[in-house]
């Protein structure tokens, strides 16, 4: 038992858990056609039929009624706030079955010539709303209030000691659904991972219908035609967003330091880690000279980094891997895309850069507060 | 009985039309007559009705909205918005009031909200329902996901104990590094005259938000304020647009 808690520990740490799914996220949500060879290759198709959901939910539920007998996973899991969160796993996993599921099915029906299960003829196929729409809200509405009922009689409300100003816990958490800008946090600074990134994640989610414009596919399941849109909104969300709660939420101790599901929330643990801007490696470590007291001669190779991967990326990529999409979209369009994709793409890759070099920032100008 | 009640005058004067509706014509009567249920049209596409498609989470999400106007404004009898009171309310509310759930039917549906609308989102998305003609109503509703969580935001510092103050502080703290509004933020020394900055830790954006240098009785009102009018306020206006957009861009996508 303990070495298969000690196991859970180990691989559920961001470096392995985060560059397990980086691998296989794309071959699970095809990207391209070279992707979908390959899921139909590895049989990972077979994940959204109804065995292989019987069969996760029963693993997911296994797991956790195991880890309830941990006292260490219990009292992460049972607080109060946090149970919204083992829902919320369920959850997501469920609904991402069911539209999954449902795509793959409607897939399959047009690729042998038949209509889609969401066909129907207008205008014969209607249904009324009453009452046929009125008793399936009427039921939902019924098993909604049950559920909060018996929820908010079974688990009180959390309240704690009274605020106290002077007195921060440790760790200090954001409410979850902030999490995982919480846990960007690490990698980087307030103003980036707080006020720029939110705010170009709901900028981003309201380009998506003017940048995909490919009228196909619209109102029913369906993947194979939308792969790329799909596949990254997946990415965004659940590896992004909804992983990176799970982890600040159930994986983030005192200090904000890193404990697996069966540790113990020890608040002397360690982590010794001095981490190196760019520009240190560059003039210290490479260039041996100390660092130069120009602040622009100091950050210039951070900027010159931070412009070509800006500035020549996106025309390199238009030119060669993503010709067709450039031809789709056309260059407002394809450079509104790519921007918003680059700068999602900067948090694996800090993320990355960290773990394998402790790479602190790109560019670290502390005088004007921009380190980035 | 029933019937018999169906046919006085008093039912007939609340539901135009009485009797139950049984005809394809009187069906369709009821909603065109309430107005609640004419929030829907009157026919729909028959897979919109199966919860496989649509799985309920908008609608949940409406209802959670109204569950959680009821249960916030008996909370509102019982809360004072001060430093002095607001805890001991809320303990208050726990011990004294019988049947004292309506803090936990709050809370519990407030988060019950976050997910129901993410859902909503992830099931709009992979619908591809956001595909035009409906593209603005999809950025209505990424306004209102953001208006969501700001709603559930504010809400959580209202108790006044260590957990929210903490909470909280984490996230208002991020406003300080507002680039140029916020005195840590990058940028923020550009907006000067000389000597003089403009913004300082007493006039940026996190003061804006917490109404002080330090979080204290106004970061706890205007926090009060906004959960309680202001931000209920304009979603109110959004979901509007959002629902009468529903309507206006062909009701439920359906299948080219």
């Amino acid at each position: 038992m303990e070495g298969f808690k000690n196991l859970i520990n180990t691989i559920a740490s961001p470096t392995i858990l985060f560059t397990a799914t980086m691998v296989l996220f794309f071959f699970i949500f095809p990207l391209n056609d070279w992707f979908d060879k390959w899921n139909r290759r590895l049989k990972l198709h077979l994940l959204w039929t109804k065995k292989a959901m019987i069969i996760a939910a029963l693993l997911m539920a296994g797991f956790f009624l195991f880890g309830l007998s941990d006292p260490d996973f219990r009292s992460i899991v049972l607080k109060p706030d946090n149970v919204p969160i083992s829902g919320l796993i369920f959850l997501v996993y469920f609904f991402t079955w069911l539209s999954m599921h449902q795509a793959y099915q409607n897939d399959e029906r047009l690729e042998n010539g038949e209509k889609v299960d969401e066909h129907y003829d207008a205008p014969n196929d209607k249904a009324l709303v009453w009452p046929d729409l009125v008793y399936v809200e009427f039921i939902a509405l019924i098993l909604c209030s049950a559920f909060l009922l018996v929820w908010s009689i079974g688990l009180q409300a959390p309240i704690e000691e009274p605020a106290n100003p002077t007195e921060s816990p440790n760790p200090a958490k954001a409410p979850w659904y902030f999490l995982g800008l919480q846990e960007m946090l690490v990698y980087f600074d307030p103003w980036m991972a707080g006020v720029v990134l939110p705010s170009l994640i709901i900028i981003g989610l309201i380009a998506i219908p003017y940048i995909d414009r490919d009228p196909g596919g619209s109102g029913y399941y369906s993947y194979k035609n939308r792969k790329l849109s799909i596949a990254l909104f997946m990415f965004g969300w659940l590896v992004l967003w909804d992983m990176l709660i799970i982890v600040g939420t159930f994986l983030r101790g005192p200090n904000w330091n890193f404990f697996g599901p069966f540790e113990y929330w020890d608040i002397h643990k360690l982590e010794a880690l001095t981490n190196i801007n760019f520009s240190e490696y560059i003039y210290v470590k490479w260039f041996n000279t100390g660092m130069p007291n120009n602040i622009l001669i100091r950050e210039i190779w951070g900027i010159l980094v931070l412009l070509g991967y800006f500035l020549i990326l996106p025309p390199l990529l238009a030119k060669t891997w993503m010709k067709d999409l450039f031809a789709r979209l056309g260059s407002f369009r394809y450079s509104v895309f790519i921007v918003l994709i680059l700068i999602a793409l900067t948090l694996p890759i800090k993320m990355y850069l960290r773990w394998m070099f402790n790479l602190k920032y790109i560019i670290a100008i502390p005088e004007y507060f921009f380190n980035f | 009985m029933l019937e018999k009640f169906r046919d006085t005058q008093f039912y007939k004067s609340i539901f135009r039309g009485g009797g139950v509706p049984k005809s394809r014509r009187q069906r369709m009567m009821v909603v065109l007559n309430s107005v609640f249920l004419h929030l829907h049209p009157v026919r729909l596409p028959k897979h919109a009705v199966k919860l496989k498609f649509t799985w309920c989470m908008g609608g949940l999400t409406f209802f959670l909205f109204l569950i959680e106007t009821i249960s916030g404004i008996l909370l509102m009898f019982y809360y004072r918005p001060t430093i002095e009171y607001a805890y001991t309310d809320i303990i208050d509310l726990a011990e004294q009031v019988p049947f004292g759930i309506m803090r936990e039917i709050h809370r519990w549906g407030a988060h019950a909200m976050v997910i129901t609308v993410w859902l909503h989102m992830f099931r709009v998305f992979m619908t591809g329902s956001y595909k035009p003609p409906r593209e603005f109503n999809w950025a209505v509703g990424v306004i209102l996901l953001l208006l969501t969580l700001l709603l559930s935001f504010t809400g959580y510092l209202l108790p006044w104990d260590q957990l929210a103050i903490w909470a909280i502080t984490v996230g208002s703290n991020m406003a300080r590094a507002t680039p140029f509004f916020g005195y840590e933020g990058p940028g923020a020394s550009l907006l000067a005259i000389g000597d003089i900055n403009f913004i300082t830790m007493a006039s940026d954006a996190r003061f804006a938000l917490i109404g002080g240098r330090f979080m204290g009785e106004a970061a706890l009102l205007r926090f009060y304020v906004l959960h309680c009018i202001g931000l209920p306020f304009i979603i109110m206006i959004f979901m509007a647009i959002h629902f009468w957009r529903i309507r206006k861009d062909g009701g439920i996508s359906t299948p080219v």
